[in-house]
């Protein structure tokens, strides 16, 4: 994206761009070969198969069964960001805040799930939410249910398992935004008269928004795209998109029509990122006396 | 009886006492660090007070202890006659300029110096008319829509000062202000710092570990070591009669020469010490002290007269002389410690060459004893 060619130096020494080139070579081929090329390939079918037209994405459009399946995925994915919002700035201002073993511990707490597969952690939501899950044992012996509470295949369950499964990726990119700012302006901000409220919502929380955007983004992004959990946790009844996709591919081997849905997911997340850019730029801008 | 008189005097203290900080018997310890060890302080109103000390004197805890960041283990702060111990900050109505720039980087200058009055619900139109006045008085006008980013340390500073000052505050509270700024900046915000605050009349309290900072702006500078409070007076009695030893040394340069007291002095009494090297000198008690007591003679190296040799007082040879365009400082051997005295430019005495013997005296009140504990 820079207009500047890039060179870099090692050593003392600077190497020229194509030195630069070099070295991304294996990474460009890989994503040539192994993402670009398929997708292509794919988008290309979308368009061509059976006859070169719209018909394929008319019929995402036209379907009620489809439109569902969209509007659900998109819903789902709101809520999952909103939730890692929620869960996610007390989290990250608390890490922000602590030093030494606390650090490390909830840095760990936070790192660790990153580290499991997610299909170890869906399952670990089935244990707890079955018919004669944790959850609805606790809730009978306690007598506060007489018949076990249907909470699989639900819209809550997949919102629920979704925004734990994404809540890192708000947490870290909110705890890095929270730790570039010095104390002394939280210092400055309370002498000047601000409560610990007015301090967080005048100076903190807007020297966050870049890192609220980029979490946002990142867990709405992913949301879009998940397939595991919402495929244990929400089962038929609460299919997304990429389930949808899986299933038009392995069950009816309709590629083309998989390609229409990839397409206008694609596009969403394009111009999704296109906007946040936009904005993440403008309230730099943004001020007033 | 003397609660009753602490009661009076308190209550003293809360008429007519706008703009008076009062710290008494402060305490604060970090882990096993005692960082503040019963430090009390009383400033008074429209006083430009500086703590100076090293680095780990307890200044900074002080004022943060001062500002509401910090709380003590024991003891009380009172501002303008209120205790504000345990109130938050925002509440206590101070001004505060840090040491790191601290304007808000999302906010243009004019906002950031309207920020405090917006806490205060202060109407639009009447905080931008006072945030511009503020502006005015630091000598920006015009630069209200920049950003902080867009302005050099010493503008970010000034701003930073107009911020603290537009919602008139009683005391302001600096921490180190200057010492991000280059040495002729510095010297230039040091004499603008004291034309507003006399101007405002505000109380000032400003932290600093640079002694000539705090002799140039302060009316009082209270001294500090090792979190205890080692003087507080006017510049000129922190370097005409340093209480300490450790004043001596900190505040302009002293020689330090071992010795015995040969009486027993009242505080401020002239006395024969019997130096390090046998020599008998004149000094003055800087505490009450007794016979046979070991002392150490603070003398300033400007204060050491030079006369020919075997004319009384101590002997000393020139070792070298240090020319440095208004002064010229000797290195004197002695029968004790090597001894430093300095020669203004165009003084009468000629200037002594490298082994010529000389004897040294010095006034009495300008030889102070220091027990040595």
């Amino acid at each position: 994206m820079t207009k500047r060619p890039t060179s870099f130096t090692l050593g003392g020494r600077t190497y020229s761009p194509a030195a630069s080139l070099l070295l991304a070579t294996p990474f460009i081929l890989v994503m040539i070969l192994a993402f670009l090329l398929p997708l292509f390939t794919l988008l290309h079918e979308s368009l061509s198969v059976p006859k070169f037209n719209l018909d394929n994405y008319a019929r995402v459009f036209d379907q009620e069964v489809y439109l569902r399946v969209m509007l659900r995925t998109l819903r789902i994915s709101a809520l999952v960001t909103i939730a890692a919002l929620l869960l996610g700035y007390p989290l990250a201002w608390l890490i922000a805040r602590s030093r030494g073993l606390l650090l490390g511990l909830l840095l760990i707490a936070v790192l660790l799930p990153l580290w499991t597969s997610v299909l170890v952690r869906t399952y670990a939501w089935l244990v707890l939410l079955q018919r004669n899950g944790v959850v609805n044992q606790i809730l009978t012996a306690l007598g506060l249910v007489d018949a076990p509470v249907q909470f699989l295949y639900t819209e809550g369950a997949v919102v629920l398992a979704m925004s734990h499964v994404l809540l890192p990726f708000m947490v870290l990119p909110l705890y890095a935004a929270l730790r570039g700012i010095p104390d002394d302006y939280m210092r400055a901000a309370q002498v000047l008269g601000a409560g610990g409220f007015a301090a967080f919502r005048h100076v903190v929380l807007p020297l966050t928004l870049p890192g609220v955007a980029s979490g946002c983004l990142m867990v709405f992004l992913l949301a879009l795209g998940f397939f595991v959990t919402p495929a244990l946790v929400g089962g038929p009844q609460q299919m997304m998109l990429a389930t949808l996709v899986q299933q038009q591919v392995t069950e009816l081997l309709d590629w083309p029509f998989s390609g229409a849905i990839i397409g206008v997911l694609l596009a969403f997340v394009l111009c999704l990122v296109l906007i946040f850019n936009r904005l993440i730029r403008l309230d730099r801008f943004v001020g007033q006396v | 009886m003397s609660k009753y008189l602490h009661e009076r005097r308190n209550s003293s203290i809360a008429v007519g006492s706008a703009g008076q900080v009062a710290v008494r018997d402060l305490v604060k310890r970090y882990a096993d660090v005692v960082a503040v060890n019963g430090v009390s302080l009383d400033v008074r109103g429209g006083e430009f007070l500086a703590l100076l000390g090293p680095s780990g004197s307890g200044k900074t805890t002080i004022l943060m202890n001062i500002a509401g960041f910090d709380f003590p283990d024991s003891g009380r702060i009172e501002i303008s006659g209120r205790d504000v111990t345990w109130m938050s900050p925002d509440k206590r109505d101070l001004g505060m300029v840090f040491q790191r720039y601290t304007l808000f980087p999302h906010m243009s200058v004019l906002d950031n110096i309207a920020f405090p009055l917006r806490m205060r619900k202060v109407g639009r139109a009447e905080r931008e008319k006072r945030a511009r006045a503020a502006l005015q008085t630091v000598r920006l006008d015009g630069y209200g829509d920049r950003r902080p980013a867009q302005l050099s340390g010493g503008q970010q500073q000034r701003v930073a000062l107009a911020r603290a000052i537009v919602y008139n505050p009683q005391v302001l509270l600096m921490d180190e202000p200057l010492s991000a700024l280059d040495k002729n900046l510095r010297e230039e915000m040091q004499i603008e710092i004291k034309h507003l605050q006399r101007k405002l009349g505000v109380t000032v309290i400003f932290v600093t570990h640079d002694q000539t900072e705090a002799l140039t702006m302060a009316d009082r500078v209270a001294v500090l070591n090792l979190g205890a409070l080692q003087q507080i007076g006017a510049p000129k009695d922190l370097y005409e009669a340093p209480a300490t030893e450790f004043v001596a040394g900190f505040i302009g340069e002293s020689n330090f020469w071992p010795g015995i007291a040969t009486s027993d002095a009242a505080a401020n009494e002239q006395l024969a010490v019997q130096l390090e090297g046998g020599e008998i000198a004149q000094a003055c008690a800087a505490t009450p002290l007794r016979k046979g007591t070991q002392v150490r003679l603070a003398v300033r190296p400007e204060r050491v007269r030079l006369g020919p040799a075997a004319a009384g007082g101590v002997g000393g040879t020139v070792e070298e002389a240090i020319y440095a365009g208004s002064v010229t400082t000797l290195m004197l051997r002695t029968k004790g410690p090597i001894l430093r005295a300095r020669l203004s430019a165009g003084d009468e005495t000629a200037e002594p060459r490298p082994g010529a013997d000389l004897s040294l005296t010095w006034r009495p009140q300008d030889a102070r004893a220091y027990p040595t504990s």
